[in-house]
C-alpha cells in the first residue's frame, strides 16, 4: 500500500493543468477557473449560485428522491422474480428469452416510448431509472440464488424445515451478498440514467436539469460544479453499499 | 425405534442411455442404539443410501421404515451429517446449532440452551459466537453433530463426516463421538471409506460391492470399547475387512446382478 499522498498526486496534477489551461485558453465558456467553480461548491445551500433553479443541495435531493423510487421499484420487481427463476427451472425457462431479449437495449433507447405512455414528468423519469437498475438487480438475484448451496437446502429440509422457512433461512440470507451487489451496480446505473431523463422535456429540478440549464446560459463552471456533484454522490451511495457489505456479508469473502 | 431398510434399489436416469443403477437390492435392519458402518468403494452408492434413508431422494424400488413408519425428510427423527461442509456461514456457532429447532418453532431461549448443551458436549461451548470461517475443519464437523443432535433425532446419518480431516483429528473425533454416542444412545449409520474407522467405532461393518452397491458380507466387531487399534482382535476383523473389499473390487461371476435375484 503506497501513502494516500501518492494516491492523490494525479488528481492534484490533474486540476493544477487545468487551472493553466484556464488561464492559456482565457475562455470561461471552454474551461472556467477553478476560481468560478469552487464558490458554487463552497455554498452549496444557497440558490444565487444556480442561475435561479434552487441550490445545489435542493437539486440533488430531488435527484436522489427520483433515484430512490425508481430504484425502489426495480428492486421490489427484481427481487422477488429473480428469486423465482433462480428457484424454478419453469420461471426461468418461460422468461429468460424475454429478458435476454430486453436486456441489450439501452436504458435512454426507452425515453421515447416512455413519453408517449406516461407523458413528461416524474413517471417517465422514474420509468427510465428503473430499467437501468432492473437487469442488474434481477441478473445477480438470478445468481445468488442458484449460488445456494444444495446442501443448506437439505440440511434445513432435514432439520424439518417447510417451503417457506427454506426461503426465509437459507435461500435469501445465502444469496444477500449477490443480490446486494446487483443492487450496488443497479443503483450506480440508475445514477446514470437518471441525469440523461432529467433532460427530458418539462423538467424543472434536478442536478441533470441542472448542468443542462447551465449549458444553455453559457455557464460551464456551474456545469462543472454540478458534474463534481454527481460524482461526489455517486461515490458515497457506492461507499454505503460497501459498507453494508463489509458490515453484513463478510462471511462470503472469508468462506474457505 | 428400528430403522428398516427393505431391498432398496436405486436407479439414476440417464437421458437417452442405460439408468445408471447405484443401488441393487439392500436390506438392512438396525435396532435402537446401534452403530452401523457401511464401508465401499468410491461410487458404489454409500451417500445414495444415506440420502434415501434420510428421505433426500427416493428409492426406485424398495422401502426405508422406522418403527413400521414411511420416513418423512423432515422428520425429526432423522438427521444427517453431510459429506461436505455444511454449516450456514452467514450464522453464527450457535445460531447454527439452532436452526433445527427454529424448524422446528422452538422458542428462542429453551432452543438456546439447548445448542449450549449440546455445543458443551461436543467441546465447543467458548465458540458459540464465533462464525464458521474462524474454525477449523475439524471444529466444523463438531458443530455439524452438535446441530444434528440438537433436534434430539434418534437416529444419525453421518455420510464420511470426517474424510477430509488429518489423520489425528480424525482419531480425536472417533473417540468424541464414540463417547457422544453411548451418552446420547443413538442409533447411528455411519458411512464411510476407511477400513480402520469402521472396525473402531462400529457393532456392525456392512461391507458394498462395487456399483450397482450391493450388500458383500455385514461383519461384526464386537470388541469392547475403548478399542486399542493394535490389538490382535482388531487386526484379525481389519484384515477380514480388508480381505472383501478387494475382494469385491474384481467382480466375481456370483456378485453379478441377475435380474431375478432382485
Ligand atoms: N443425482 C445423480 N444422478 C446421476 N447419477 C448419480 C446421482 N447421484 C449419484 N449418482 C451416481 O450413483 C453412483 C453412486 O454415487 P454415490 O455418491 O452414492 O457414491 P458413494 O459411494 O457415496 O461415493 P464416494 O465414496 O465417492 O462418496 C455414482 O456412480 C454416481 O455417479
Ligand atoms: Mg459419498
Amino acid at each position: 500500500m503506497r501513502s494516500p499522498l501518492f494516491t492523490l498526486l494525479l488528481p492534484v496534477l490533474l486540476i493544477s493543468g487545468w487551472e493553466v489551461a484556464a488561464h492559456v485558453i482565457a475562455n470561461p465558456f471552454v474551461l472556467p477557473s477553478l476560481t468560478t467553480v469552487v464558490p458554487i461548491l463552497l455554498h452549496p445551500f444557497s440558490p444565487a449560485y444556480t442561475l435561479g433553479s434552487g441550490s445545489l443541495i435542493d437539486n440533488a435531493l430531488t435527484s436522489l428522491y427520483r433515484v430512490a423510487i425508481g430504484f425502489l421499484l426495480a428492486a421490489l420487481v427484481a427481487i422477488p422474480l429473480g428469486i423465482g427463476m433462480g428457484r424454478s427451472r419453469f420461471m426461468q425457462d418461460f422468461l429468460d428469452s424475454t429478458i435476454e431479449l430486453l436486456r441489450p437495449i439501452p436504458p435512454l433507447a426507452w425515453v421515447p416510448l416512455a413519453l408517449a405512455w406516461f407523458k413528461i414528468g416524474l413517471a417517465s423519469i422514474t420509468f427510465i431509472i428503473l430499467i437501468g437498475a432492473f437487469f442488474p438487480i434481477l441478473l445477480n438475484t438470478i445468481d445468488g440464488v442458484k449460488s445456494v448451496k444444495k446442501t443448506w437446502v437439505e440440511v434445513a429440509e432435514t432439520l424439518g424445515a417447510r417451503e417457506r422457512n427454506v426461503l426465509l433461512k437459507v435461500i435469501l440470507p445465502g444469496s444477500a451478498p449477490t443480490i446486494w451487489t446487483g443492487l450496488r451496480v443497479g443503483f450506480g446505473i440508475a445514477w446514470m440514467c437518471l441525469v440523461a431523463a432529467e433532460w427530458l422535456p418539462g423538467t424543472t429540478r434536478g442536478l441533470g436539469y441542472l448542468i443542462l440549464h447551465a449549458y444553455n446560459f453559457g455557464q460551464t463552471n456551474l456545469i462543472i460544479a454540478g458534474m463534481v456533484v454527481i460524482g461526489v454522490i455517486g461515490i458515497l451511495i457506492d461507499q454505503v453499499f460497501r459498507a453494508g457489505e463489509r458490515k453484513w456479508f463478510s462471511w462470503r469473502a472469508l468462506e474457505r | 425405534m428400528t430403522l428398516e431398510i427393505r431391498n432398496l434399489v436405486k436407479e439414476f436416469p440417464v437421458p437417452g442411455q442405460e439408468p445408471i443403477r447405484a443401488l441393487s437390492g439392500i436390506s438392512l435392519s438396525l435396532p435402537p442404539q446401534e452403530f452401523v458402518s457401511v464401508l465401499g468403494p468410491s461410487g458404489c452408492g454409500k451417500t445414495t443410501l444415506l440420502r434415501i434413508v434420510a428421505g433426500l431422494e427416493e428409492a426406485t424400488t424398495g422401502s426405508i421404515e422406522l418403527n413400521g413408519e414411511v420416513v418423512d425428510r423432515r422428520s425429526s427423527k432423522m438427521a444427517m451429517i453431510f459429506q461436505e461442509y455444511s454449516l450456514y456461514p452467514w450464522r453464527t456457532v450457535l445460531d447454527n446449532v439452532t436452526f433445527g429447532l427454529e424448524m422446528q418453532s422452538v422458542g428462542k431461549h429453551p432452543a438456546r440452551e439447548a445448542a449450549m448443551k449440546y455445543l458443551h458436549l461436543v467441546g465447543l461451548d467458548a465458540f458459540a459466537d464465533r462464525y464458521p470461517y474462524e474454525l477449523s475443519g475439524g471444529m466444523r464437523q463438531r458443530v455439524a453433530v452438535a446441530r444434528a443432535l440438537a433436534i434430539e433425532p434418534e437416529i444419525l446419518l453421518m455420510d464420511e463426516p470426517f474424510g477430509a480431516l488429518d489423520a489425528q483429528t480424525r482419531n480425536m473425533l472417533q473417540k468424541e463421538l464414540l463417547e457422544i454416542w453411548e451418552k446420547t444412545k443413538k442409533t447411528v449409520l455411519f458411512v464411510t471409506h476407511s477400513v480402520d474407522e469402521a472396525v473402531y467405532l462400529s457393532d456392525r461393518i456392512v461391507v458394498l460391492t462395487e456399483r450397482p452397491g450391493r450388500i458383500r458380507e455385514i461383519v461384526d466387531s464386537p470388541l469392547p470399547r475403548p478399542r486399542d487399534r493394535t490389538s490382535p482382535e482388531f487386526a484379525r476383523i481389519r484384515r477380514h475387512v480388508l480381505d472383501l473389499i478387494s475382494e469385491s473390487g474384481q467382480p466375481k461371476e456370483d456378485l453379478r446382478v441377475h435380474p431375478a435375484s432382485l
